[in-house]
């Protein structure tokens, strides 16, 4: 009802409930928007004009039919966490919200306790229904979250330093002491990635079908596992790091070294797309948000930092220390060091995060990894004695969509998937920093150089100009005519300047080429040249 | 989704909790007034209790409940209160019910948050019996797909790509005749036969779905040079170079299965000149023939019913206007394009060009354009009210285009030229949108859109009539609604992105026999030298006193009234 009075005159007064939901509808339709729409007005051609202004009407109308159709195909509310009077978030236990929460949200509470294979790193699957930990001796393991079905584990007897699920649940990489492998979901090994030595970090990139490592060199591997072709192979030159994310937004792959840079790369270019130094000493981790706009940092020296990264700037420091950082789908930032985790949220709506839930481990766990699971409110710890997960409301999307990620997928609809995620697997020159720039137009050239006819117009008009200034009227004395002839003479010179500077820079000096000159001797007939007087 | 907001459960929970069954046995027996249990109870129930009991008792009152229901409820809330204290807590502490009062043990534990989380069990999220459809979630948020626009490019691009693996327009070719074949006639009423004449007096009906002849018609002495059916579908006339039309019965579409049968012509009239064209009226009964004149006849008359004569040049081709019945286009060998009317006693107007016209047809959607299929290889897009000027100039044919005919859709026409190949083109595209050529097809003479729009049957030198589809991708037979949308997807995401260089090339690639791809570069050297020279000419004389004229005025020596 409200849109349709908001198409109309706009200074209709709504009743106060309808107005309320046009907003509501209005901030909806903003987000389906991606953007901005093109500015039309500045075309010239009326056919093209017309033919775009349609297309962007389309695409308001679509974007206001998926607002509209949300309440009915997104029924699930997300979680929550809201206290009355003096009480904090902060303060409440994991124990008092387990008692709150139904039985079956309650059993995603739990420890399981491995001292003899720990520490344990973990990674879920884009649906959050399977897990995949590894413990640092070589415990390899796979669980159905749904039923909590151990479905298989492994013993490789070597250290393993990280596992990351590859396109499904069925294939698993797992970086071993020398080499890094890739297991099939029963456990086989299917093959061993002797290329990328012994790898510290793995990333998968599910757009790309890259698995992504840094070993312990500090070289940067990508490997397309669909081919098996090694796509590029980089040396950072940064030295021997763990810190590696990617950014999903728009598949860059950022590096944080023990110089407190922070590296960014696309496998087409052999140097970082962004060098930036975060933090005065090492860097312990990093997330990035989902939407691609946030990158938290954490260095050695208790800072934690919150990064615009369209712009690079820092939007916020919050001093703590994290040796690992994770954001949510819905942007809560857990950062964990010893056996204390962190929950920071955004909830004033001007990006600066606050703290939301604490929660402490049996002292003496070292937490060495935390994971936010897809689509569920959960947090999912791994630690020196195992892994553990707790529950964090709010942190995940309660709506997920069949087609991208379905925690309850069948045999068939992932077989399904999997062929229609390799249809639109990307190459890896869609991996940019800007990624929305693929599919525009290249903005129209720059004029070239002015000729020598124009520039020389130019000057004369500007010379014109100058000479017809008036003059205040001076007082006496200062008012004489060669003063102002003088004066006129400044005014002149003061206009041709711009002109003569630019053509300065235009055609180098000769100045410059007889030192170059001087340089160019070979080196056994420098001696002779004639040197510079000392000062 | 389990709600485990406590607010709106509390008073669910006490309604549905059971009394011991002892109790209720016993409480027909209790005659005790409520009133007077509250009473005895008051020094045990706190103040608030005792309102809020009374208060839900009204309540129940007033829905007219038994008393005995009513002492059950108030039995049941004070049991609660004494039998089980932890779970009242829980349900009480965060209602507003005890504003003032908490029992020692909420005061420790501080509850006062609402907590919910994602929860989500098996039954809501998938099917009930295997015979169920998959349930299908949809949630559009653009944060949960990276990347969407790579992606969308990378399926345009491969849609582009799968575009030219089912490329496959080359349906069948149909022979039989023992000449060229010359002429062609769809048949308006039917859509399955589709007519052909050939340079040795030949006719065939045939039939496109199994692509056989279905009967001939036998009589003509010399070549066929045209070929027309009557807009009911009843009549066929032909004429050729033996100074005869003949008038044909058409086998009913129900006789057509029955093969091998000869006709004889129902009406046989001979005049002075070889006739070069036929063409029938789209309402009514008149046809009109072209030659050393235009003859219009009526099908009862032995002779022509009026006449028309422009200079002494022969007329070789015709057209009837779709949209008004009286008015015809003709070409003539003397370059011209004439247009007649049959209410004046003379043709109306005349255009001359610098080349012979081969063929005209009028574009059936917009009766007042027509496109003139042009020895200089283009073809000209005409406004008829406006002459002097052509609307557009179609390019690509590197020999004399024959002949053409446009789609019922109006959008895009055929046409078949002398250089071997039948190009499609839209009605205002400058350039062809699919070429068409095999190995064996030889000198188009004749080309036709079938009714439908989607397939196009193309007559040529080597004796055999080909069947192509409109749509070279397209796919035949009937489409489950998931394809249709799976196509339409892909045309949307091509259309999109179509500009991008990557998707540009591989729309626009096509195979070319080598002689034809040679022939396109000379042709286009030869214009590229004429505009450098214009260019040069321009330069080097008095400012104005050259004006370049565009292709689509250049061709046009005059417009004669």
């Amino acid at each position: 009802m409200g849109v349709e009075q908001e198409n109309g005159e706009s200074e209709k007064i709504l009743p106060p409930i309808e107005q309320e939901l046009a907003d509501e509808l209005d901030a909806k339709v903003k987000k389906y928007l991606r953007g901005e729409g093109a500015n039309l007005e500045v075309l010239k051609d009326k056919k093209l004009r017309g033919q775009l202004s349609v297309r962007e009407e389309l695409y308001g109308i679509s974007a206001k039919a998926a607002a509209k159709t949300e309440k009915w195909l997104m029924p699930s509310e997300g979680g929550y966490l809201e206290t009355e009077g003096l009480e904090k978030t902060w303060r409440i236990k994991q124990e008092a919200i387990g008692r709150e929460v139904d039985i079956s949200s309650s059993r995603k509470q739990y420890d399981i306790v491995l001292p003899d294979l720990g520490p344990y790193t973990l990674d879920f699957t884009p649906s959050g229904r399977y897990v995949a930990v590894a413990g640092r001796k070589g415990h390899l393991a796979v669980v159905d979250m749904k039923d909590m079905k151990l479905i298989r584990e492994i013993q490789v007897r070597e250290t393993t330093r990280d596992i990351a699920f590859l396109h499904n649940e069925l294939f698993f990489a797992a970086a071993q002491k020398k080499y890094t492998y890739i297991y099939n979901r029963d456990g086989v090994e299917l093959h061993c990635l002797k290329e990328h030595g012994a790898v510290s970090r793995l990333q998968f990139l599910r757009n790309h079908f890259l698995l992504a490592s840094i070993n312990k060199y500090g070289q940067l591997h990508y490997q397309d596992i669909t081919t098996g072709q090694m796509v590029a192979n980089f040396r950072t030159g940064f030295g021997r790091t763990d810190v590696m994310q990617v950014n999903p937004f728009n598949g860059v792959i950022a590096l944080g070294h023990s110089g407190g840079t922070v590296s960014m790369w696309k496998p087409t270019t052999a140097a970082p797309l962004v060098k930036m130094l975060c933090h005065p000493g090492p860097i312990t981790a990093m997330a990035f948000h989902p939407n691609g706009h946030l990158m938290a940092t954490s260095g050695k020296e208790r800072k934690i930092k919150i990064w615009d990264v369209r712009k690079f700037e820092v939007i916020q420091t919050i001093s703590g220390h994290a040796k690992t950082l994770d954001f949510s789908q819905k942007g809560l930032l857990a950062a964990a060091s010893g056996s204390f985790v962190q929950i920071l949220g955004d909830f004033s709506g001007s990006q600066t995060y606050s703290r939301y839930i604490n929660h402490s481990m049996v002292k003496g766990y070292q937490i060495g990894k935390v994971l936010f699971r897809p689509y569920e409110d959960v947090l999912g710890i791994g630690h020196s004695m195992g892994w553990s997960s707790i529950l964090i409301p709010g942190s995940g999307e309660p709506n997920f969509d069949t087609w991208l990620a379905n925690p309850f997928e069948t045999p068939k609809q992932r077989q399904e998937k999997e062929i229609r995620s390799l249809l639109d697997k990307l190459p890896p020159e869609t991996i940019m920093l800007d990624p929305s720039r693929i599919g525009t137009v290249r903005p129209p050239k720059s004029r070239e150089k002015p000729t020598k006819q124009e520039v020389e117009a130019k000057i004369e008009g500007a010379i014109d100009a100058a000479k017809n200034v008036e003059f205040k009227k001076k007082t006496k004395g200062r008012n004489k005519p060669s003063k102002r002839v003088k004066k006129r003479k400044e005014v002149i010179e003061k206009a041709k300047r711009p002109f003569f500077d630019q053509q300065m820079e235009d055609n180098p000096t000769k100045k410059k080429q007889k030192i170059s000159q001087v340089n160019e001797l070979p080196t056994s007939l420098q001696r002779f040249a004639r040197k510079k007087a000392t000062a | 989704m389990y709600l485990s907001n406590r607010k709106s459960k509390t008073t669910f929970n006490l309604l549905k909790f059971n009394p011991p069954s002892f109790l209720l046995q016993r409480l027909p027996l209790l005659r005790v007034s409520v009133l007077k249990l509250l009473l005895q109870y008051r020094a045990l129930v706190p103040r608030s209790l005792f309102t809020c009991c009374s208060c839900w008792e009204n309540s129940c009152l007033r829905r007219s409940a038994f008393k005995t229901s009513l002492l059950s409820g108030l039995l049941r809330s004070l049991l609660l209160f004494t039998l089980h204290p932890h779970l009242l807590h829980c349900q009480l502490s965060s209602s507003l019910l005890f504003p003032f009062w908490t029992p020692p043990y909420c005061r420790s534990l501080k509850l006062r948050m609402k907590v919910k989380v994602v929860s989500r069990s098996t039954d809501e999220f998938t099917r009930e019996r295997s015979q169920d459809l998959q349930r299908v979630f949809r949630n559009f948020d653009p944060n949960l797909r990276s990347q969407e626009k790579a992606i969308e490019y990378v399926r345009a691009v491969n849609a582009a790509k799968l575009d030219k693996i089912f490329a496959r327009p080359f349906i069948g070719a149909m022979d039989g005749h023992i000449d060229a074949v010359s002429c062609m006639a769809k048949n308006p009423n039917y859509l399955k036969g589709i007519f052909s004449g050939s340079m040795d007096g030949d006719i065939r009906l045939w039939d496109m779905a199994s692509r056989r002849t279905v009967c001939r018609f036998p009589g003509h002495q010399g070549a066929i040079r045209g070929l027309t059916v009557s807009t009911d579908g009843r009549t066929l006339v032909s004429c050729g170079t033996d100074c005869t039309v003949r008038l044909w019965d058409v086998p009913v579409a129900t006789l057509m299965e029955s093969d091998g049968t000869d006709r004889s012509p129902q009406a046989v009239y001979t005049g002075k000149n070889s006739f070069w064209n036929v063409d029938h009226q789209w309402e009514g009964d008149l046809f009109a023939t072209a030659g050393a004149q235009v003859d219009i006849w009526n099908h009862n008359r032995s002779q022509p019913v009026n006449s028309f004569a422009w200079g002494t040049d022969t007329v070789i081709s015709i057209r009837f206007n779709p949209g008004e019945p009286n008015l015809l286009a003709a070409s003539a060998s003397d370059r011209s394009i004439i247009l007649y009317d049959l209410r004046l006693q003379s043709p109306a107007r005349k255009v001359i060009m610098r080349t012979k016209t081969n063929s005209i047809c009028w574009n059936p959607m917009e009766p007042m354009n027509f496109t003139a299929a042009n020895e200089d290889c283009n073809c000209y897009s005409y406004d008829a009210r406006k002459l002097d000027e052509a609307k557009c100039v179609h390019k690509d044919h590197v020999s004399a285009v024959m002949d053409i005919d446009y789609s019922p859709t109006g959008r895009e026409f055929v046409t078949g030229s002398y250089d071997r190949t039948v190009r499609i083109f839209q009605y205002n595209g400058g350039h062809s949108r699919e070429i068409y050529h095999t190995k064996r097809m030889q000198r188009v003479f004749c080309v036709k859109f079938s009714c439908d729009a989607s397939y196009i049957i193309s007559g040529s030198d080597d004796t055999n009539l080909r069947l192509w589809k409109a749509k070279a991708s397209e796919q035949l037979g009937v489409l489950l609604p998931r394809e249709k949308k799976r196509h339409e997807y892909h045309e949307a995401i091509k259309g999109r992105y179509k500009h991008l260089p990557e998707v540009k090339r591989i729309v626009r690639h096509r195979h070319l026999p080598k002689p034809i791809y040679k022939a396109g570069i000379t042709l286009r050297e030869m214009t590229e030298a004429e505009r450098r020279k214009e260019e040069r000419r321009k330069a080097h004389s008095a400012p104005g006193s050259i004006v370049k004229e565009p292709l689509r005025k250049r061709r046009i020596i005059k417009e004669v009234e």
